[in-house]
C-alpha cells in the first residue's frame, strides 16, 4: 500500500509541477470569456470609431418613415434616383435605399445601393423596420389601429416548476439544464480522453524506457498500474476542481461588474418570492439566473466527480493495459477502437437522445450501462433522475471499473516485459488466460 | 545465501528453463553465462519475483522467496533505463524509498554514494541532460543504495566508457568485500574472469557447467604444452609443426597419456627448453566450445 502511495505521489508531482500544467489549468477557464470579450471588445471598438452614416430614403409611395439609429440616420431629401446614386459615389451618403411604387399585398422591387456590402444588421434594420410599416399600413387599411393591436399582443412564458418530494418547488429551465447536461457530458467525456491518453503515454514511456523492470522488482506490477491511474486522475481532478474554483471566482466577479446579482442575492430574492416578483426588470436574463441560482450545485458538482472518476478509471485501467501491451504510441493506435467507440457512441447518444429526451428508454439505457453512463448520466443529472436509477448506474459503474482494473492488470503485467513482439488481440487473450 | 532447485519455467512456444539447481554461496561474485535466449533473464526474473516459476523453489538464506525480500535483493536489469525529465537526486529518493528506505535514511546513502562517485554536482539535473555514461552511474546508485545483501547485476558493463566500466568494478568487488553477494550475468569473458569466483554456465534452458573458476578451468585442461627449445641437438618430427623464429622453435604437444614431466624429460632429448607451459583455456574458450559442443548434439 506504501508503494502504491510512493507511485501515486510521483505520477501527480511528475505533472502537476510541470509549467504546461499550470499554464493549461489557469488558462482554459479564461479562454472562452476571453474570445467572448474580444468579441464584444471588436464590435464596441466598431461602434465607437464609426461615424454615422447617412442613407438616403427614395420613398415613391411616401408611407415610410425609417427611424435613425446609433449607427444609421435615415434622411429623405427628394432627389432622383441618379442623383442618389452620385451622392453615394461621392461620398456624401454611405448608400441609399430604393422604395418604388409598391403594391402592399405584395411588396417587391425595393432596392438598396451602396458602394459596400451591406452588413447583415443593416439589411435586418431596414427589413424589420419596412415589415412593420407594412403591417400597420395593412392593419389601418382593415380598420384596425396598430396601437390598439399592440396593447392586446402579449408576450407569454411559461416557467417550468419542478415537485420534490418533500413538496418544494425548484424553478427550472429546459435551456438551462440542457446547457448544464451538455457541459458537463463533455468535460467528461475530454477528460477521459486526455487524461486516459496520459496513463497510456506514461505507460509506453516506462516501458520503452526500460524503467519498468526496474519497478516492478521493487513492486507488483498491479501496484504500479493502479498508482499510475490513481495519480493521473488525482492530476485531472486538481485541475477540475481548480477550474470549479476559477469559474466561481471570475463569475461572481463579472456579475458584480455587470450589475447582476450575486448568488448571495438569488438567495434571498428566492427565500422571499414578494421580493423577487417585486424587481421591475425581470427580463429573460434574470430568469435564467434564478434558475441558475435554483441548481442545486453541490449535488451537480458531487454527481459529475462521481462519474468523472468512475468513467475515467474504468477507461484509465483500459488504456493503461493499451499502453502495456504495444512498444510505440503508433503501434497503440490499432488498439485504441473498441475503446474509443463505445465513448463516442456515449457522446454522441448524448446529443441524438439523452438532452433531447432524458427520460426516454434508450437515454435510461445509456445511463446505466458503465461504459457510456458517466457521459449520458451528466446530461440527464440537471433534470433530475430517480434515486434508483443514480444508485443503479453508479453501482454499475463501480462494478465496471473493478472489472476493467482486474482485466487490465492480466494484460499489463505481462505487457510491460514484452518486448519486440508486435501484440494482437489473440495475443492478449493468451496474456489474459495465462495464470502467470 | 541463495539455493534454487529444480527449476522449471515454459512459456507459451519455448522452454525458458529446465530441471535448473543452482547454489550461490555468500560473499562471492557469482557469474552467471549462457548465449542469448538461454533462460539467463527468466531465471533472474524468477529471483526478482518478477515472475513465477513453473516449479522449482528459491531460498534466500534458507528460507523460500518472499515479497519482503525485495528488500535484500538489488537488481540492474538488463534492459534498464531512468525517468528522462527527473532530477537525478528526486530519481534515486523514488527508487529507494520503493525498494523499502525511509525518506531519512535514503537521503544519507544518496548523498554517500553521490559523493562515492563523485557525481554529487549532478543532483539537480534531469537524466536527459546526462550523458548515457553519467546515467549509468546513477543508475547503478539506484541499484545498490538500499544495501542489498544479494546484487544482482545483468550485464552491467555495457554502455560503460571504460573508465567508467573500472570504476563500477571496482565497486562491485568493494561490495563483495563488504559480505555482498554478487550474480553477474554477462557476456563480457574477461571480466568473468577477472571478477567472478564461481561460475554457472546456461545453455538452451538447461545447467551445463556449474563450479568454481579455478575448478572449471582444472577440468577443461586440455592437456597440451606449449614448448619453446633452442639450440636442437637433433631434428624435430615435422608433425608436430615446429614454427622457427632465429634459433627457437615454438610448438604444442598433447601429453597423450605421459606425465608432464616424462614429457619434459623427452624434450630435454632434443634441445635447450626455453619453455614449457601448460596451455590453460581462457573461459572464453570453454564457453564457446561448451556451447558448441552442445549445439552439435
Amino acid at each position: 500500500m506504501n508503494k502504491i502511495l510512493l507511485v501515486i505521489q510521483r505520477e501527480y508531482l511528475a505533472r502537476v509541477k510541470k509549467k504546461s500544467f499550470l499554464i493549461a489549468t489557469l488558462l482554459t477557464p479564461l479562454i472562452f470569456p476571453a474570445i467572448m470579450g474580444v468579441f464584444v471588445w471588436i464590435a464596441m471598438e466598431e461602434k465607437g470609431n464609426q461615424s454615422l452614416r447617412i442613407i438616403e430614403v427614395i420613398d415613391e409611395t411616401d408611407l415610410f418613415f425609417i427611424e435613425s439609429s446609433e449607427q444609421y440616420a435615415f434622411t429623405s431629401s427628394g432627389v432622383d434616383l441618379d442623383a442618389a446614386k452620385k451622392m453615394v459615389q461621392d461620398g456624401n451618403r454611405y448608400g441609399f435605399l430604393h422604395i418604388p411604387k409598391i403594391d402592399l399585398k405584395n411588396p417587391a422591387g425595393i432596392q438598396y445601393y451602396g458602394l459596400e456590402n451591406p452588413s447583415m444588421s443593416l439589411m435586418g434594420y431596414l427589413e424589420g423596420s419596412l415589415k412593420r410599416k407594412i403591417e400597420d399600413q395593412k392593419l389601418y387599411d382593415q380598420g384596425i389601429d396598430p396601437k390598439v393591436l399592440r396593447e392586446i399582443r402579449s408576450d407569454v412564458s411559461i416557467q417550468s416548476i419542478t415537485l420534490g418530494e418533500q413538496g418544494e418547488e425548484k424553478i427550472n429551465n429546459a435551456t438551462v439544464n440542457y446547457a448544464l447536461g451538455f457541459l458537463s457530458g463533455i468535460l467528461i467525456y475530454i477528460f477521459i480522453f486526455v487524461y486516459g491518453n496520459q496513463i497510456m503515454q506514461g505507460v509506453i514511456e516506462e516501458k520503452s524506457t526500460r524503467i519498468v523492470e526496474i519497478l516492478v522488482s521493487s513492486l507488483k506490477p498491479f501496484q504500479l498500474m493502479l498508482g499510475k491511474i490513481v495519480g493521473i486522475g488525482a492530476v485531472g481532478l486538481t485541475q477540475f476542481l481548480i477550474w470549479v474554483v476559477l469559474i466561481g471566482t471570475l463569475s461572481s466577479v463579472v456579475m458584480g461588474v455587470l450589475g447582476m446579482p450575486m448568488p448571495q442575492q438569488q438567495a434571498m430574492e428566492m427565500a422571499n418570492p414578494e421580493l423577487a416578483q417585486a424587481s421591475p426588470d425581470s427580463s429573460e436574463l434574470a430568469d435564467m439566473l434564478l434558475v441558475i441560482g435554483g441548481i442545486d450545485f453541490a449535488a451537480l458538482v458531487g454527481s459529475f466527480i462521481i462519474y468523472f472518476l468512475g468513467g475515467y478509471l474504468l477507461y484509465g485501467a483500459l488504456f493503461a493495459a493499451i499502453g502495456s501491451a504495444v512498444d510505440s504510441p503508433s503501434d497503440a493506435q490499432q488498439f485504441m477502437l473498441p475503446v474509443t467507440i463505445p465513448l463516442i457512441v456515449a457522446y454522441m447518444g448524448l446529443f441524438v437522445f439523452v438532452l433531447q429526451d432524458p427520460t426516454s428508454t434508450v437515454s435510461f439505457w445509456l445511463s446505466i450501462i458503465p461504459l457510456t453512463s458517466p457521459i449520458a448520466m451528466m446530461g440527464r443529472i440537471s433534470y433530475g433522475v430517480p434515486f434508483w436509477e443514480l444508485a443503479l448506474s453508479m453501482g454499475l459503474l463501480i462494478g465496471g471499473f473493478l472489472f476493467t482494473t482486474w482485466l487490465a492488470g492480466k494484460i499489463y503485467r505481462i505487457g510491460i516485459l514484452m518486448h519486440g513482439t508486435k501484440p494482437s488481440y489473440k495475443m492478449m487473450w493468451k496474456w489474459l488466460k495465462s495464470s502467470q | 545465501m541463495l539455493q534454487i532447485s529444480g527449476l522449471n519455467k515454459s512459456y507459451e512456444n519455448h522452454r525458458a528453463l529446465t530441471d535448473v539447481d543452482l547454489l550461490v554461496p555468500k560473499g562471492v561474485v557469482f557469474g552467471l553465462l549462457g548465449p542469448n535466449g538461454a533462460g539467463k533473464t527468466t531465471l533472474l526474473r524468477i529471483v526478482n519475483q518478477i515472475i513465477e516459476q513453473d516449479s522449482g523453489t528459491v531460498e534466500l538464506d534458507g528460507n523460500k522467496l518472499s515479497p519482503e525480500d525485495i528488500r535484500k535483493i538489488g537488481y540492474l536489469p538488463e534492459e534498464r533505463g531512468l525517468y528522462k525529465k527527473m532530477k537525478v537526486w528526486d530519481q534515486l529518493i523514488y527508487f529507494s524509498r520503493l525498494k523499502g528506505l525511509s525518506e531519512s535514511e535514503a537521503k544519507i546513502q544518496i548523498k554517500s554514494w553521490l559523493d562515492k562517485l563523485e557525481i554529487d554536482s549532478w543532483r539537480d539535473k534531469k537524466i536527459e541532460d546526462l550523458s548515457k555514461g553519467m546515467a549509468q552511474k546513477v543508475q547503478f546508485i539506484a541499484t545498490v543504495v538500499h544495501r542489498p545483501s544479494l546484487l544482482i547485476l545483468d550485464e552491467p558493463f555495457s554502455g560503460f566508457d571504460p573508465v567508467n566500466a573500472e570504476i563500477i568494478k571496482n565497486e562491485i568487488l568493494e561490495l563483495k568485500h563488504k559480505g555482498t553477494t554478487v550474480i553477474l550475468s554477462t557476456h563480457r569473458m574477461e571480466s568473468v574472469e577477472l571478477l567472478c569466483d564461481h561460475l554457472a554456465m546456461i545453455n538452451k534452458s538447461r545447467k551445463i557447467l556449474d563450479g568454481t573458476v579455478k575448478e572449471i578451468k582444472r577440468s577443461f585442461r586440455p592437456e597440451v604444452f606449449q614448448i619453446v627449445l633452442s639450440q636442437l641437438k637433433k631434428a624435430l618430427p615435422v608433425e608436430w609443426t615446429p614454427k622457427r623464429s632465429d634459433d627457437t622453435w615454438e610448438f604444442t604437444l598433447p601429453l597423450a597419456g605421459k606425465s608432464p614431466n616424462e614429457l619434459l624429460s623427452e624434450m630435454m632429448d632434443f634441445g635447450e627448453v626455453m619453455t614449457f607451459r601448460e596451455q590453460t583455456p581462457s573461459i572464453e574458450e570453454i564457453f564457446i566450445h561448451q556451447v558448441q559442443s552442445a549445439a552439435d548434439e
